[in-house]
């Protein structure tokens, strides 16, 4: 029979400080990110090459070009004073979303952490997320439909510190003179593969903004649209009419399309 | 890095402080949560829960409030109420939270200036120890863990647990006895080692013996 040693109250203490345990090093940077104090990032496919998507526990927070991951790290807590942490993917949901989202759902849903973004840049934002992939609207049609008719310029400049390009989509909003203007993901070249890339001719736009049309009428339905409207787009040949104003198109009896309303784009 | 050192901070700029609270205070509370829950994946769960609402909560407080903070009770309550809640959760799903995503993070933490064997030797009695801590109901482990695993006072605990500083350490005193007690069950397990006529140890079974559950037996 072995004897039955009766450990003291001390030894058992002893015994117990000893289930003291490190914590795991992901933990740190886990609870960082999920609180937003830091972020995690990992790349994904685009149609202008590997891009660098940061989120945490508010949402994603920044889409950006870098060369490779330090580059984009360095440039990130530059920017916003977070760290940012390489994860293999993004989570499972997120990486859906925005497949969805890039791909044309609008509903498809993404946070966003904008903490530090002014009221006037969010307004911006969202109307620039109601323009639907393969067309594109004026910078003055997001002036008037946000209430700020005025504001063409300072639309351009929020959409020029848009965070999260692709996600909110101001690569759709364009000068109001037609033609493609600024990007500010690596310049309005991108701009041009990401529009082609969504189904839209970039060139022939700009062709058509270059004659001044910058409404397309049908001469069945008696309404006008701006040209890359899908409703625009399905006119045949035979039943396009060009207007190169509004009230070119109301002379001739035309109303305003209800899904593209035009008519705000003429605050530009 | 001492409590109203921390409080200060925090009080003063959350955001800045919080990485120090976090790395300050995250070994002791990832503990309570371990050996409270045994898992080391769901007690890293429970942990950066815990963070989060204590995060949030701070958030939400005049500074004056935060200083006057008992940190380490305050942290314990909230880690011992999220290991309870998941300790709850887990036998119905498996589910971890939607942070896992940093779970290639985890490296593993420093090299060792021990023997492989003698770390090999001390991880093996410390996991028995966590077991049997696993086998306490409930309301004499958690006292038990932040009284000799983490080190908080009575008092302190008493207001984690919020029952009163007495009963506290009697479940402490009571727990104790339990843990003597399995061990001293264990003993008697592994006394008679029936060496067959063939030569078999047939003992070799006790090697993995369940988790010993204790009933609690009137003083």
């Amino acid at each position: 029979m072995t004897t039955v040693h009766s450990p003291t109250d001390a030894v058992l203490a002893a015994e117990l400080a000893g289930l003291r345990a490190s914590a795991p090093a992901s933990l740190l940077p886990r609870t960082l990110v999920a609180v937003g104090l830091a972020d995690a990032y990992a790349a994904v496919d685009s149609p202008i090459g590997p891009l660098f998507v940061a989120f945490n526990g508010l949402g994603v927070a920044a889409v950006e070009q870098a060369p490779d991951g330090d580059a984009f790290e360095a440039a990130h807590v530059r920017r916003t004073g977070r760290p940012a942490h390489a994860v293999a993917a993004l989570p499972a949901g997120l990486a859906a979303a925005i497949k969805r989202r890039l791909g044309g759902d609008r509903r498809a849903r993404i946070d966003l952490d904008l903490r530090g973004r002014t009221a006037f840049e969010r307004d911006v934002w969202t109307k620039a997320l109601e323009i639907p992939r393969g067309e594109v609207r004026p910078y003055g049609w997001i002036a008037a439909e946000i209430g700020r008719p005025a504001a063409v310029r300072a639309v351009g400049t929020a959409l020029g510190h848009n965070p999260v390009p692709l996600i909110v989509p101001c690569h759709r909003v364009v000068r109001s003179d037609g033609l493609l203007g600024e990007y500010s993901l690596g310049g309005p070249a991108n701009k041009r593969t990401i529009l082609a890339s969504e189904g839209l001719d970039p060139d022939a736009l700009e062709s058509l903004a270059r004659t001044g049309i910058r409404y397309v009428g049908s001469d069945t339905t008696k309404i006008y649209c701006l040209p890359s409207c899908h409703a625009a787009r399905r006119i045949a040949t035979a039943h396009r009419v060009p207007f190169r104003s509004i009230s070119e198109g109301q002379r001739a009896g035309y109303r305003a399309c209800r899904r593209c309303r035009p008519g705000s784009a003429v605050a530009a | 890095m001492d409590q109203p050192t921390l409080l200060a901070a925090l009080a003063d700029d959350l955001d800045r402080a919080f990485e120090g609270l976090v790395r300050a205070r995250q070994d002791r509370v990832f503990s309570i949560a371990l050996r409270i829950l045994g898992d080391p994946a769901a007690a890293e769960d429970a942990a950066q829960d815990a963070f989060i609402r204590a995060y949030r909560a701070l958030a939400g407080w005049e500074p004056g409030r935060i200083r006057e903070l008992r940190l380490d009770a305050w942290l314990a309550t909230i880690v011992v109420n999220v290991a309870r809640t998941s300790g709850r959760r887990r036998g119905a799903t498996a589910a971890r939270e939607s942070l896992t995503f940093l779970d290639e993070l985890d490296h593993p933490s420093g090299a060792t200036t021990e023997t492989p064997h003698g770390h090999l030797a001390r991880r093996e009695a410390a996991a028995a120890w966590g077991v049997r801590l696993l086998g306490l109901p409930e309301r004499y482990r958690a006292p038990l863990v932040l009284r000799h695993v983490d080190g908080l006072g009575y008092e302190e605990i008493g207001e984690a647990l919020d029952r009163p500083a007495g009963t506290v350490k009697a479940q402490v005193h009571r727990g104790l006895g339990l843990l003597r007690a399995a061990l001293e069950a264990e003993g008697r397990a592994e006394a008679p080692i029936d060496v067959g006529t063939d030569g078999s140890n047939q003992s070799s079974t006790t090697m993995t013996q369940p988790r010993p559950r204790l009933q609690e037996v009137p003083r």
